[in-house]
């Protein structure tokens, strides 16, 4: 392990890297994966062709999806090309995430919104998403995981983030590098994970258990 | 488009039925890397995830796992196991790494297909007297056939996108053009074998499809357990290139 222990700023640096790529994606793909999630959910009849047409993206090899994004001009060998992948595949797993979310939400409470006169736009901000949020978090921590993993694939293209400890650490035959950089991918899709976790607790603490503003709320009704 | 053509005419040019890989040849490969570990991990993950689904018991464990996997690198994998096992052994590890890849969907694919059905129904088989076995054999695992295939359809999925990248350490496969391609700027190489990939994953994804409409015994009135989805939970694919 003392390779692990003279690469420190190698290791950080390249995991600053994978961050930042993985960030875009991650942030990129629930933009899009949003207005997508919710045409397929209004539009009942696009549904079933829109998921499983964004599904089917989601089983292209990432390694052959570069070599496809090549087609509309993005460079082969980079980081760009990456990130475009990896915000495909994020929008794959999440538009499904938004639509089911968005089909989670009690009818009740939305006939209710539009009976108190929120129009639509206002209506989606404040009632619909934020009930959908449970089902869309879900989606976004698996979406996470998920990118922060494959961005490793980068490293066959030239990118340069944490897979590069494979490909170096193949290359140079140290297994401690490649242990590393396996460590390190795992270490942070739980930190993500967890950071994702925390947000939506704190985001959406109503979905939080015995949350003690929502037993105070309840006595301030039965009062 | 130009790139394009030249992929197309890279695929059925004369030259992929000879030279070092011809085509077929590594089509073939890749194919056989995906059933055999698909098929292995099958062997280890169908009974346990029957158990589970059985039993009730471990199932924290499967959820666990299928999550870990989710966040392991298959490249770091494919690429630890290659220096570990030795360069004289890299197909036997990279198989390990497909399995092991493959393992978590297979295994969510069984437990939760028995966890599905609806708990009447195996009470009633209870009631008519079947024993355990019966029971495991004659109702819960045709019930819960269509999540298990889903669960192969994942795996299957999985372990393509994961041989090409198993090229990298010399298995041979449809990477191994990719690779080939990268250092010598062949775009038409490069693209060309990607679309095989994409074909590939494409008609083994519909294959599948299929079966999950053939295979799955009917049952008389509506399907319920597909409308009771628990808040919170999500259904994503299970893999990850």
């Amino acid at each position: 392990m003392s390779w692990v222990a003279d690469n420190l700023d190698l290791i950080w640096g390249l995991t600053l890297d994978h961050l930042r790529q993985s960030a875009i994606a991650i942030v990129a793909g629930f933009v899009l994966s949003v207005p997508l999630g919710w045409l397929a959910f209004r539009y009942t009849p696009l549904r079933g062709t829109v998921l499983t047409v964004i599904g089917l993206l989601y089983t292209i090899p990432s390694f052959a999806l570069f070599a496809l994004l090549t087609l509309f001009g993005i460079p082969y060998q980079s980081e760009l090309n990456l990130v475009v992948a990896l915000t495909i595949y994020a929008v794959a797993i999440m538009t499904r995430s938004v639509t089911d979310g968005l089909a989670s939400v009690d009818a009740d409470t939305r006939s209710a919104a539009i009976a108190v006169g929120f129009g639509a736009w206002r209506r989606f901000w404040t009632v619909d998403f934020p009930l959908a949020g449970p089902v869309v978090l879900a989606g976004l921590r698996v979406t996470a995981m998920s990118t922060i993993s494959l961005a490793t694939v980068g490293a066959l293209i030239g990118v340069q983030n944490l897979g590069y400890l494979f490909t170096n650490g193949s290359q140079r035959r140290i297994i401690a590098e490649v242990f590393a950089g396996v460590v390190a991918v795992v270490v942070i899709a739980i930190v993500i994970d967890l950071v994702l976790m925390l947000a939506g607790r704190a985001l959406m603490p109503w979905t939080r258990r015995n949350a003690p503003l929502s037993r105070a709320r309840l006595r301030a009704v039965t009062a | 488009m130009n790139l394009l053509a030249e992929a197309f005419a890279w695929i059925f040019s004369p030259d992929r039925l000879t030279g070092a890989l011809p085509l077929p040849t590594a089509i073939a490969q890749h194919l056989a890397y995906t059933f055999g570990s698909v098929a292995i991990a099958a062997v280890i993950a169908v009974p346990i995830g029957w158990l589970i689904g059985h039993t009730g018991k471990g199932r924290e464990v499967a959820v666990f796992l299928s999550g870990a996997a989710r966040a392991l690198p298959a490249l770091g994998l494919v690429v630890l196991l290659y220096l570990l096992f030795g360069v004289s052994l890299k197909t036997e590890a990279a198989v390990a790494a497909f399995v092991v890849l493959a393992i978590p969907s297979i295994l969510a694919g069984a437990y939760a297909g028995i966890e599905a059905i609806d708990r009447s129904v195996i009470d009633a088989g209870r009631a008519v007297g079947m024993t355990e076995w019966q029971i495991l054999f004659r109702v819960e695992v045709p019930l819960g056939l269509s999540l298990l295939i889903g669960g192969f359809r994942s795996a299957t999925l999985q372990v393509v996108a994961t041989v090409t990248i198993g090229a990298y350490i010399g298995v041979g496969g449809l990477g191994y053009y990719i690779l080939q391609g990268i250092p010598l700027r062949d775009f038409a190489e490069i693209l060309g074998a990607s679309i095989v990939v994409v074909v590939l994953a494409l008609v083994l994804d519909g294959l599948f499809a299929l079966l999950a409409r053939f295979a799955v015994p009917r049952t008389a009135g509506p399907r319920r357990r597909s409308a009771r989805r628990a808040p919170g939970s999500v259904s994503v694919p299970q893999f990850s290139h």
